[in-house]
This record gives structure tokens, sequence and C-alpha cells, in this order.
């Protein structure tokens, strides 16, 4: 294959990816996350040529019926939590590569959007670095942190993207990051949760999150950014620990020996059932598509019949049975709030992310931004109020006879 | 959730120089428990082993009582240590169980002779019948006849399908309710990352049952589905040998070859496992003693997609045996042994795929048994 129709292989599996999930609508706003990695980077060329070839479509159509998606770019600074010192101004060179590279994409204003891991902590605190240590440090199982700061950086564009009005998140996650996912999620005990995370719509959040590069390779997008001169960084390519760790180096070196076995292992947990969130499906979504797409989706939400799924406090996972079970029994006889937060968390967070010692609970949620436990206050409230109700309904024992 | 897969869910706050037991704080610890990294003494590690496995047997409901329970008794180290410990769960909690090992031999000259010498100790040892079927038995050929017949070059194919049925018709033939196998913690384990990589989503589903072949005539059991390989390896070092710290000084740097822990033919072991058991490694490397647990939960709530097509699976018509195809493969290849056509059903590539991918298949169904298999004794006439 030529470099022209690898490229061109490339980008059809995008724009495949981009259509037939209905990831971008001409109305959405894009914030695409960038951390100046081979699969980023690739995601924002792709991304900008898409937005390229719908501007100079729209410019030529008479009608000028629908407008063009427009387009952000993310980058989420995490000195705070790198243990490893790295130099302030490394970052700020990144940054300032960051901005150059993205004012180098035209047409289409981007603009560039610098968010800070302890951003996600604005609320009621003053020192959020020395807070966003503080919690990070009470985690003492290496696999723990490293999610509980994976989620950190979810919640970071999260917050960038709904102060900016963004439709839409679109994350650089490929193929290969998939796989090791699949394997490490299965490691953690996490089977129930697993396909939430495979899929490449996900609306848990707010903002939604894509995923177009789902069936791109890490080794294909490398290649790429090689071939066509993309300019990376690998600044935070620093080797994660723990069951993370093991899994990418396993994976790493089944590559090795078969190319397409990180395929085979995506194509494995495609075949569990994803939740209802990992498609669209709110009223109207598909109204802006091509007329030739809208009856698939539109059979689609007909069938689907939604029910709210329980998400971990910490890390979001839908609930199994047999947590949701637990859930139920500390409801009952929840004598503090600390009981409901940590009935609230999955049991894999329970074991990797919560203290080890019971006493310091209270410590490690005090420490959490406050919005997180306010979903369980606001839950818990509306429990307590509906068993109310029913007690008002019901008849005292001594009418009855 | 079961309470051995629970087990692992919080570590005891660390004691300061702790050298009691954590569980009775009475006696010297004398080992770190791998499942749970607990510090505690040898008498607490056999009430704690035996008693998972015990909750495990009567949260399952594995057994009724009256059954005729087959133990397929390899004399590996896991067939090993479930013989005893179910024979001893039989005594003290009136399971009322009639056990009987069940051997397989498969008529290697030199390779199976070691292995059933253990299985008859243990005869002798735990007072448990032991019963020995061969293949010559259960097929008419041994596998000395077959490599004359075949050549070395694809006897491995004839060996890994006849074996994978040759429990199932052993147990039969002795009127076994149930069988049980030594598949512990680990292998479960190692199977459900193994079908996640190959891609096999029919297997992935069912995998981790603990009962497999429950419509069929003989279904068949896992009692150690949740007890750790490390630990059946302990077990026997302190239970059945009581020179333990002798023993435990040589199972550190060396590899006993004693009773229970006869080495199993490397040709026994498939290729695809033996390259990626390196992930078994996930609790060694990272000090992660529930990844194992960890695993096997998630194999039990993977959820298929219903729209995910899986394949059909009937049974064989001639021996009632599972089998997505009118006859099943034993069947197929023991017609081509009978009528002097041994290549018959290895001959195109695809059916070479299809049977090496069986192979690596651990546990087997059996169905509905056809009359002659029901009625006859002795050999069957295929």
């Amino acid at each position: 294959m030529c470099a022209g129709c690898f490229r061109a292989h490339l980008f059809g599996k995008f724009k495949l990816s981009v259509t037939s999930n209905a990831m971008v609508r001409p109305t959405d706003a894009v914030l695409l996350a960038f951390s100046g990695g081979p699969a980023s980077r690739v995601a924002l060329q792709f991304i900008h040529e898409m937005q390229s070839k719908a501007i100079q479509s729209w410019e030529a159509s008479n009608s000028q019926a629908l407008p063009v998606f427009s387009l952000g770019v993310a980058f989420v600074d995490e000195r705070s939590v790198i243990s490893a010192s790295l130099p302030g101004h490394e970052i700020q060179a990144a940054i300032e590569d960051i901005r150059s590279v993205v004012s180098g994409l035209s047409p289409g204003d981007k603009r560039v959007h610098i968010a800070s891991l302890e951003e996600v902590f604005s609320s009621g605190s003053d020192d959020k670095a020395a807070r966003l240590k503080e919690v990070v440090g009470v985690i003492s199982d290496e696999t723990g942190r490293d999610d509980f700061v994976r989620r950190l950086r979810m919640l970071s564009l999260q917050k960038v993207a709904l102060e900016n009005r963004y439709t839409k998140i679109m994350l650089g996650t490929c193929a290969s990051g998939i796989a090791c996912h699949v394997l490490s999620a299965t490691v953690k005990g996490q089977g129930y949760a697993l396909p939430a995370d495979v899929q490449y719509v996900d609306t848990r959040w707010e903002v939604p999150v894509v995923l177009p590069l789902h069936d791109c390779l890490a080794q294909e997008l490398n290649l790429l950014c090689e071939i066509d001169s993309l300019k990376t960084q690998q600044l935070l390519d620093r080797p994660c620990s723990g069951i993370n760790g093991l899994v990418s180096s396993f994976v790493s070196r089944l590559r090795e020996e078969n190319s397409s076995r990180e395929h085979t292992i995506l194509r494995t947990a495609q075949k569990l059932k994803p939740f209802s969130f990992n498609k669209f499906s709110a009223n109207g979504y598909h109204d802006f598509l091509p007329s030739r797409l809208r009856p698939k989706f539109q059979n689609i939400d007909a069938n689907e019949c939604t029910f709210s799924e329980i998400l971990c406090l910490i890390c979001g996972s839908p609930f199994s049975e047999s947590e949701l079970l637990n859930l139920e029994n500390t409801k009952l006889k929840a004598q503090k709030k600390i009981d409901l937060y940590t009935a609230h968390c999955c049991q894999s967070c329970h074991f990797q992310i919560l203290p080890a010692a019971t006493d310091m609970y209270g410590h490690f949620f005090s420490l959490l931004p406050k919005f997180w436990t306010e979903k369980v206050d606001a839950a818990s409230a509306s429990h307590s109020s509906l068993r109310d109700q029913i007690a008002d309904y019901l008849l005292d024992e001594d009418d009855g006879n | 959730m079961d309470s051995s897969a629970t087990d692992g869910a919080r570590l005891p706050p660390p004691r300061a120089g702790s050298r009691l037991c954590v569980r009775c704080g009475e006696r010297k610890a004398a080992l770190k428990r791998p499942k749970t990294l607990e510090q505690i003494c040898r008498e607490c590690f056999y009430i704690i082993f035996e008693d998972e496995i015990h909750q495990t047997i009567v949260q399952n409901s594995l057994f009724k009582a009256g059954e005729r329970v087959a133990i397929g008794a390899s004399g590996g180290k896991d067939s090993t240590v479930l013989a005893y410990v179910l024979s001893e769960l039989n005594r003290q909690h009136n399971y009322g169980l009639d056990l009987f090992l069940l051997s397989v031999d498969e008529g290697i000259t030199g390779y199976r002779d070691d292995s059933l010498e253990t299985v008859k100790r243990n005869e002798i040892q735990y007072g448990l019948p032991l019963k020995i079927v061969s293949y010559k038995d259960l097929y008419g050929w041994t596998m000395d006849d077959i490599v004359k017949a075949i050549g070395l070059k694809n006897n491995c194919t004839f060996c890994g399908v006849f074996r994978r049925q040759a429990l199932d018709r052993g147990a039969a033939l002795l009127k076994a309710d149930k069988i049980v196998t030594g598949h512990n913690a680990d292998d479960i384990a190692e199977t459900v990352l193994l079908n996640i990589l190959r891609g096999d989503i029919a297997r992935l589903s069912r995998c981790t049952f603990i009962t497999t072949g429950e419509d069929g005539p003989i279904p068949r059991c896992k009692p150690f589905k949740y007890t750790y390989e490390k630990e059946i390896v302990i077990y026997p070092v302190y239970e059945i040998s009581y020179i333990f710290i002798f023993l435990l000084f040589l199972f550190i740097f060396s590899r006993i070859e004693g009773d229970h822990f006869i080495p199993i033919s490397e040709n026994a072991r498939m290729s695809l496992e033996s390259k990626y058991s390196s992930l078994g490694s996930v609790d060694d490397e990272c000090c992660r003693p529930r990844a194992i647990l960890d695993i096997i939960k998630s194999g039990e709530n993977f959820r298929i997609s219903t729209t995910t097509r899986m394949p059909e699976q009937g049974t064989c018509e001639r021996c009632g045996y599972i089998s997505s195809q009118k006859l099943c493969k034993a069947c197929v290849l023991l017609d081509g042994l009978n009528r002097g056509l041994p290549k018959l059903g290895i001959g195109s590539t695809k059916a070479g795929a299809r049977a090496d991918s069986d192979g690596k298949q651990r546990t087997k169904r059996s169905e509905r048994n056809t009359s002659s298999l029901q009625g006859k004794h002795g050999n069957f006439d295929f």
C-alpha cells in the first residue's frame, strides 16, 4: 500500500466512524482532547479536514441551509500530579507548540483551551493544587491512582466543554488503547461495565464523548504521523504502572507476534451488550442527518426502552447486579452519609481507590470535589422523600380493627 | 457473590512486627496466604482452605445426597488435592456421596505410567476406589496403535479429541451421576483471558460456569473454581506430608518431584496457553491477590449482545455427545480408523483448523445418551 492509499484508508475509517454513529452534526461544537501524542494529532488533522470540506461545501452551496460544526482543542495540564519533576518550561514550550499547530490549521477558527487537573476542585477550595495532591496521595494502590487521574482528566475536559458551550468531546482513543482497556477492566473485575467504555459513543456525560479513531491501530497512527511529518510530543508518555502498565506491555508483545490480535480483542468486546447510553437517543437528535441515514437511527430509537443505570460515584461504571443489591441494603440501614458514599462506589474502586482503613473514608470523601458527593446527596434526598410520601398513604393498623 | 470471591475484598490492617496468625491470634504465622496476603498459621490455613471449598459446594448446590461422583484424576496436584479434600468434606459434612477416582489411560508407552501410579497410591491413601478406563476400553484403540496407523504427525489430533470425551464416556460406563475436575481459579481466569484474545465469544459466555452440561446425563463440576493454584500447591505440603518445614524449603528452592507433583507432558499444553500464561503473573508482579477472582467475576458478568450470533449446539447422532455436526469429531476419527482410512476427518484445512481450535477447549458437555450407550457394558461397538 502506498502512502496516499494508506492515508486515505485511515481517513476513511475515521470518517465512517463519524458518519455511521452520528458523532458530529452540523450544529455541533466539538472539543478535541489533545495530548500531543500520535492518536490525538491524527484525530485533530482528520477532524480539521472534515471541517474544511464542510466549509467549502457550505460556501459553494446556494442554499446555505445548514451551518458547519465548530471545533476547539483542549490540552489537560497534569503537572500537579506528575511525580517525576518535569520542568515547567517544558510544559510551556509544549503548550506553545500546540497553539502553533492549531493556528496553522485553516480554514475555520479554532480555540485552544489549557485546562489544569486542579481546576476540577474549583468550588469551595482555595488551594486546589494542594488538595489535588492530597487526594491522590491518599490512594495507595498504583492502579487506583492511575484510574483516578484518568477520571479527573475526563472531568477536566467536561468542565472546559460546559463552560465554553461545546456539545461534543472527541477523544483520540484508538483500537489499541481500547484493547488494553478491555483486558484491564477484565482483570479489575469490571466485566459488567466493560462494554460501556468500548463503544463509539458515550452519553453518560453531560457533554457526550465520541471515539472516532475506534477502529484504527496505534501502529497505523504512528506510521501516518511519520509519513505526513505530523509533529508529536512524548511529553506525557510516562510509563504507567500497576495493572494498566502490565496489560499495556502484554498487548505490545501480542502485537509483535500477531498484528491482528488487538482487533480480535476489540471484536470480542463489541459482542458484549452495550448500554442505553452508548448511542444518541434524544428526540430529534438525528434530524440533521442525511436522509439516507435517518431511517436506521429512527428504527433503533423506537425499539430501545431506556432505563437509568446506577453509576459508580468515582469511575462512572454501571453497577452490576451484586453491586446494586449491596447498595439497596446499605440504603435501608445507612446511618451516615459516608456509608451511602461508600456504597455508591463499585467494587473495583472500593478496592483500589478508597483508603484501606475505613476511618479514612470521611477524610477521602471530604477531599473530593463537592459535585461528586452532591449527586449521592440529591439521590438520597429524593429517595427519602419518596419514602415519606408512601408512608402518608399507608393506613394505620388500628383503623383496620 | 460467593464468600470465597469476597474474601480478598479487604486486607486486614497490618500489625507492626506481627508474628501471630491474624485469624486465631494464638499460633505463630506460618505463611502469607496467596489469596488474601494474610499471615496465618497452618491450622487456620487448613480450616480456611477446606471451608471455602465447602461453601462453594453448598452455595452452588453442586451435589445431592446419594449421588455417585467420579473424580477426574490425572495424578497431578489439582486432582490429587481435590480427591483428598472432597473425601474429607464428604466425611465431615455428610454429603452422602459415593466417590471414586476415574483416570484415563491414553495408552502412550512411558507417559501415563507414573501418573497412574500416583493415582493408585491415592486410592490406597484416601480409601477411594480407582477406576482406570483406557482408550482401548472406550474406543478400541490405544494411542500407540493410532500412531502406528497414522504416523507421528497428526496423532495429537486423535489424542485431544478422544481425551475430551473420554472422561464423559468413562463416567457413563461406570454409572456416575456427576464428574468433578480439578480446574482451579487460575485455570478459569486464564480461560477467560484466552477467549477474549482469541475472539471466542461462545466459550467466553460459558467458561466461568461452575457446572457445565447440566442438561446432559452427567454434569461436570469444578469445586475449585474459586481456589487459587498456589494454595493448592501449599495445601498438600502441609496436610499430606508432615515434614512441612523441610518440604517447604525444598519447594522454595526446587521443584518437588514427589507424589503430588508429577509433571504433565509438555505436549499436553496447548501452544496458545503456554505463550500467554505470562499474564497469569498478574498477581505475582502487581501484588494484587484478587486479580484472579476479579477476572472470574468479570467473566461471570459479561452479557452477550442479543445481536451476536451464537453457534448452534446439537448432538452426535451416533454417540449422543455434543456436536455442531451430525457426527461428532471423535466418531468421525474413529470411523476412519476402523475403516483403515485414518486420515479421514483430517483431510481438509478447514477441518484441521476446527479440530485444533476444539482441542483448546478444557471442559466438554455431554447431552442425552443414545440407548446403545446406556444399555451397554464393556466396549462400545462403533
